[in-house]
């Protein structure tokens, strides 16, 4: 599958989009200005690029507590991003959510999850509804390595087999789940293999491959939708950041973090590959300066918006 | 005496109990190198090695589980919930197993194990990962409920609470990790009948509050408050929520004649709704002045933003209000 110029181009944006997104919140967060903690992607941007553009605005992804990228992806506004990790009124969730509980359901993004594998049995609920409603839709499940230990992992993907689910399970193996290497903490070949043994499809990826993840996603998609059978997709990347913003980064090397900035970082090997392939400097300067003007502007407007006031937040838990 | 955090008093009595007790373990995750979400078990592992500091996949379930058959089996295993919302996925080896397992074989076997973990809001943690569910487990018959309030009380019920030849629910405010005080390290005690007794914080004769976990220290921050100077006012901290020491509760209304009770968690069928019942169904009913009051948490999710949150938490004006209220 070659990419057209444009889609390859569309892919960087995002990719950009979601790393300067993030330093834009480490900066806030510096300066103290949002309460609580928060879970950064930086160098896992290619993943959420890759596999959220080769969806339609019509299928749905269930996301994690590192979410800022997939739900970019998805199509959020990033000021209604900031605004609800500020706690503003015209935040996703009106502050109630903040960074690791965002939902846009406009968009497809049935939300972000503080519970490691929280979202796979949704994505099995939702896949259902998708069945039972005949839609020519699939829902992406992502998941990070630290969730194929907890038993949720394994009764969605024995259900979503048994009955034939349209879910695209995608695995962000970063290497960690907090602390723990998953190659610690998992028992048998690969986390890809666990998706076979249950007679779903399953591959593994370079996760940083921003354009080999949007053609997997992009043909498992077809396929889901042809065959109707679950696929699963592993793909390695890596985190650059701490776990969360109290991490002393103790149970890995430098040296290791930086041979993943270095060698493996998706967007450097991609503005590469663009270079290569005759993209011009001044068109990715161009694009660098529109994403980091969004995020000012976003940013800023998010800051000079008012605080979510304080209703009956009683009646509010219910619907 | 040093002056610690409660994390650090739980991790002196974890180091006291691995010392002392060649089967004792420690399982949870990321409990190891990187030393509890929290840095309770901070050197844990260099000290002890990683036969008996565990660190676990992302498995709660197992967590919990592993604790009941080691347990019956001649171990004695501490295990962590990283934040004790996440006990909900180990609900099956507490409630239907260890809760369980020595009334139904009929005394044959014990269950002694401490599933200890972070609970409560504060720190914008947001719905998932600020719950305060101990009234859960107060009513589940055999699972005692500790929440302690400070780092001496968290060093001393830790040990209670490993002595205690029943399963045990440990629940680790996350802001008393933040308080440093004078913590004096007593020894492992003989026998666990500490657990189960409130400790009255401060004497007095006009109301009683009762309050356990952080609320205690928010209890005490408005009862210093000017406003309240010309009273005499009696502070109880429950310490252990099941079972609940009454006999303490007594003795104070029937100086006090006046009962307000204080808890973060949301009021319905929780520990402050308990206390209040057993109050009013016993003689003590008779001899009230004022209906007693429950300043409790809202009955809503947390939410993340900071002012959202603390509306949601009892603060020390919505105490002070109460207080006046009732005096
Ligand atoms: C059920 C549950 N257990 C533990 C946690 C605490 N926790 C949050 S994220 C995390 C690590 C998750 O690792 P992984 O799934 O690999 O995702 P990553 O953080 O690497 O993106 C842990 C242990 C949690 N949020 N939910
Ligand atoms: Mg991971």
């Amino acid at each position: 599958m070659t990419l057209n110029l444009d889609k390859q181009l569309e892919l960087h944006r995002m990719m950009m989009l979601i790393r300067l997104f993030e330093e834009a919140l480490e900066e806030m967060f510096s300066r103290g200005l949002l309460h609580g903690t928060m879970h950064l992607s930086i160098g896992q941007e290619a993943t959420a690029a890759g596999a959220c553009l080769a969806l339609e605005k019509e299928d749905l992804i269930t996301s994690t507590h590192r979410g800022h990228g997939h739900c970019l992806g998805k199509g959020a506004d990033a000021f209604k991003m900031f605004a609800e990790l500020l706690g503003r009124e015209d935040g996703y969730c009106r502050g109630r959510g903040g960074s690791m509980h965002i939902a846009d359901l406009s968009n497809g993004n049935l939300g972000a999850n503080g519970i490691v594998a929280g979202s796979l049995t949704i994505s099995v609920g939702a896949a259902l509804s998708f069945q039972m409603q005949k839609k020519d839709n699939i829902v992406l499940c992502f998941f990070g390595d630290g969730a194929v230990n907890e038993g949720s992992f394994h009764e969605a993907l024995n259900l979503a087999s048994l009955w034939d689910l349209p879910v695209l399970f995608l695995c962000e193996n970063n290497q960690y789940g907090m602390s723990m290497a998953s190659d610690k903490a998992v028992a048998g070949e690969s986390i890809a293999s666990r998706g076979n043994s249950y007679g779903i499809e399953s591959i593994q990826i370079d996760g940083n491959d921003v354009e080999a993840v949007f053609e997997s996603v992009t043909s498992f998609k077809n396929e889901i939708l042809s065959s109707n059978r679950p696929k699963f997709i592993e793909a390695v990347t890596y985190r650059y950041r701490g776990h969360s913003k109290s991490d002393r980064n103790l149970y890995r090397t430098s040296d290791e973090i930086e041979y993943w900035k270095e060698e493996k970082d998706p967007i450097k090997r991609y503005i590469g590959k663009l270079m290569e392939s005759g993209v011009s400097e001044e068109k990715l300067k161009e694009i660098d300066t529109s994403v980091k003007e969004l995020i000012r502007d976003s940013v800023k407007k998010a800051l000079d918006s008012p605080l979510s006031p304080i209703t009956n937040l009683e009646e509010d838990s219910y619907a | 005496m040093p002056e610690l955090t409660a994390g650090q008093s739980i991790n002196k009595a974890l180091s006291l109990i691995l010392e002392s007790n060649q089967t004792a373990f420690i399982a949870g995750e990321d409990i190891g190198i990187y030393g509890g979400a929290f840095g309770v078990t901070e050197g844990l592992l260099e000290k002890f090695g990683n036969e008996r500091i565990k660190d676990t996949p992302i498995s709660e379930d197992v967590i919990a589980g592993l604790a009941v058959g080691a347990s019956m089996t001649g171990s004695r295993p501490i295990v962590e919930m990283q934040f004790s919302d996440f006990i909900v996925n180990a609900m099956d080896p507490i409630v239907n197993q260890a809760a369980k397992l020595h009334f139904m074989y009929g005394g044959a076997v014990n269950v002694p194990i401490v599933v200890r973990g972070a609970s409560g809001a504060g720190t914008g943690a947001a719905a998932q990962h600020s719950q305060s569910l101990e009234s859960w487990f107060c009513h589940v018959p055999g699972l005692k409920v500790v929440t302690p309030s400070n780092a001496q009380n968290a060093y001393d019920l830790l040990l209670r609470s490993y002595v205690d030849p029943n399963p045990v629910i440990f629940m680790e405010h996350k802001l008393i990790y933040k308080v440093k005080e004078n913590v004096t390290l007593n020894p492992i005690p003989k026998d666990s009948s500490y657990l189960g007794k409130a400790s009255v914080e401060q004497e007095g004769t006009d109301i009683t509050i009762v309050s356990y976990s952080n609320m205690v220290n928010v209890v005490k921050e408005a009862v210093a408050l000017d406003e309240l100077q010309n009273f005499s006012i009696e502070i109880i901290d429950l310490q252990t929520v099941s079972p609940i020491d009454f006999e303490t509760i007594k003795n104070s209304l029937i100086k006090t004649k006046k009962l307000l009770v204080c808890q973060e968690a949301p009021p319905n069928s929780s520990v402050g709704t308990t206390v209040i019942s057993k109050v009013v169904e016993s003689d003590l009913f008779n001899i009230l002045e004022v209906a007693p009051k429950l300043i409790s948490g809202l009955h809503s999710p947390m939410p993340s933003a900071k002012h959202l949150e603390s509306t949601v938490i009892p603060q020390k004006e919505d105490i002070l209000n109460a207080i006046q209220d009732m005096l």
